[in-house]
């Protein structure tokens, strides 16, 4: 069954699609949007993107499933993300997660029981200079110590 | 060597990003003197005289690049800003993106002029979010000034240039995969010839450069070419945005001449080792270039001399390795993330990470076995030069340097009891 996207969602969707000289090629940003209002995409979502953008719901299910941000499923409030590339774990980026780990007392991959944290590893997120680092929803935070996560988790409790 | 530098103000991060700095700072009329004072042609020309090459891993020289696209079409040209940035240890491309939006959009009017183009995109990666709404912001002031639109400078040129976000994917980097996810679909590269300045996107002709090089393009239209050779080498000039990162004292983006010594980089700019860490090794252009010795810090940072060392310049990312670090977790973070990043669309590269990436999380966790370093070598040989598009090379190469340069190290770690 299709989702229901809010008025100004399906405007936002037209605006962007009539950027492109096809309108099936905003379907990358068109997914962002869709998944800032609604959390993630799900089979709903693929369909309703798909009858917008002229597309078929099969096309819009093999660009969610490609890239690594777009989700099928919901995350925590929160969306911790570990780099776990060189430059990061030459400063102590393993140690860094395990800590937040013992913190949140969450494996990768896992979400908290009250839906406010969600924790996972990442590839390099191009902020080499300030390793260890991680990224909260789309915020980054770098020269990670026990201590900064302390604070870093403390704000957003 | 000149002293004038392109990108000491993104650097320095002085003087802010809005378009009133920039044009205080000389923004702006590089691309005045191109729209208003020469022909396409002559800037073409100016470009090609500089042998800018390109700062996003290939090294190709932009000048030459835009001159394979043909002047008459009855398609509509386009230009792909490539600020994909998705190279393990390389963050210098935010600092401009961030920090001095308008150099690269200036960067990107002179280019479209030169070549003809009108409609323009700026591929960011999509962990970039800030900074692709801080970027927006720069286009609406240049949209607001008449920097961008129908009627540029009121010179009678048009250049639209919006922003596309990527969704997190490192082949989108390859310039055919870029083209096919701007086009709202998986980031499979494509089968080349034809090369995208004749087939690129929506099947029409396409430039794609990286930002840096992009940024590049003002200093040398303003200053003249010979100004740009004469900072760096006459075959490789300008300077380059060398990101350093790891066991450092002080990580971070410096420019500097192309030429600049790795150990000039590390010692004398990014403050040498980190207290009681001595350096082991060095990764020169990003995760995919293959690892130098510690002997090997002589070595001057330019396309040509790091291909003759067997390596490569690539994205001017240096990664630097101290001696508490075992080379097999350095090689656990290469096979993995090429194993997490392949397309899958060609076997030996789908097929081929995922394998290196068992033998070396296995070796990893005390499972290694006599064997195992040939094992690893066979698989990256098998991967390396069998694939459509460079990412196959991109994840053999450091597994193989690795090899070659510390294979009694990766032995002993198999062997270990």
């Amino acid at each position: 069954m299709k989702a229901v996207f809010s008025a100004d969602l399906r405007r936002r969707v037209e605006d962007l699609a009539a950027k492109y000289p096809s309108k099936s090629a905003a379907l990358l940003p068109v997914l962002h949007l869709v998944q800032a209002e609604s959390g993630f995409i799900g089979p709903d979502e693929e369909e309703s993107v798909a009858a917008l953008l002229g597309t078929t719901p099969l096309e819009v299910r093999e660009v969610v499933t490609f890239y690594t941000m777009f989700r099928r499923k919901p995350v925590g409030r929160y969306h911790l993300q570990v780099c776990r590339n060189v430059s990061c774990s030459l400063l102590g980026g393993d140690a860094i997660l395990d800590y937040v780990r013992k913190k949140l007392g969450l494996n990768v991959g896992e979400t908290s029981a009250d839906g406010r944290f969600t924790l996972n590893t990442v590839e390099c997120l191009g902020a080499c200079e300030q390793a260890p680092c991680l990224m909260v929803n789309f915020d980054h935070y770098g020269n990670l110590t026990e201590n900064r996560v302390d604070e870093i988790l403390g704000e957003l409790a | 060597m000149a002293e004038a530098k392109t990108f000491a103000r993104a650097l320095g991060g002085e003087g802010g990003w809005s378009v009133e700095a920039y044009l205080q700072a000389g923004g702006y009329r590089a691309a005045r003197k191109a729209l208003g004072e020469m022909t396409p042609a002559a800037v073409l020309d100016e470009v090609k005289k500089a042998n800018l090459r390109g700062r996003g891993g290939a090294g190709f020289p932009a000048g030459l690049k835009w001159g394979f696209v043909p002047a008459k079409t009855d398609k509509p040209k386009y230009l792909c800003v490539n600020a994909d940035e998705g190279e393990p240890g390389t963050f210098k491309d935010r600092y401009i993106l961030g920090h001095d939006p308008h150099l690269l959009i200036e960067g990107t009017l002179i280019a479209a002029f030169a070549v003809g183009i009108h409609r323009a995109f700026v591929y960011i990666r999509g962990e970039y979010e800030n900074i692709a709404r801080r970027l927006e912001a720069a286009l609406a002031e240049a949209y607001e000034r008449a920097f961008l639109g129908p009627d540029v400078f009121g010179s009678g040129f048009a250049l639209d240039l919006r922003v596309h976000r990527g969704a997190g994917s490192y082949i989108c980097g390859e310039e055919t995969a870029l083209l096919e996810s701007l086009e709202g679909k998986r980031g499979h590269p494509r089968l080349k010839p034809p090369f995208p300045a004749s087939v690129g996107l929506f099947g029409a002709p396409t430039v794609i450069n990286n930002v840096e090089t992009l940024a590049n393009v003002p200093g040398i239209i303003l200053n003249g070419a010979a100004w740009f050779t004469d900072q760096g080498l006459p075959t490789d000039g300008g300077t380059r945005l060398f990101g350093v990162s790891g066991a450092v004292a002080r990580p971070g983006v410096y420019e500097l001449p192309v030429g600049t010594t790795l150990r000039d980089i590390i010692f004398t700019h990014a403050g040498g080792m980190l207290p009681g860490r001595r350096l082991k090794a060095v990764i020169p252009g990003g995760l995919s270039s293959p690892i130098l010795r510690a002997d090997e810090l002589d070595l001057p940072m330019c396309c040509d001399a790091l291909v003759r060392a067997g390596s490569m310049l690539g994205s001017g990312a240096v990664i630097v390795i101290d001696d508490r670090t075992p080379i097999l977790d350095v090689l656990l973070r290469v096979a993995r993330f090429y194993a997490h990043e392949s397309c899958g669309q060609c076997t030996p590269c789908r097929l081929g990470t995922a394998w290196i990436r068992k033998v070396v999380e296995r070796m990893a966790s005390g499972g290694g076995r006599p064997g195992d370093v040939d094992e690893l070598a066979r698989l990256a040989s098998g991967v390396k030069g069998r694939t459509l598009c460079p990412m196959g090379d991109a994840a053999a190469m450091p597994v193989l340097g690795i090899i070659q340069k510390f294979r009694p190290e990766l032995e002993g770690a198999t062997c270990r009891p």
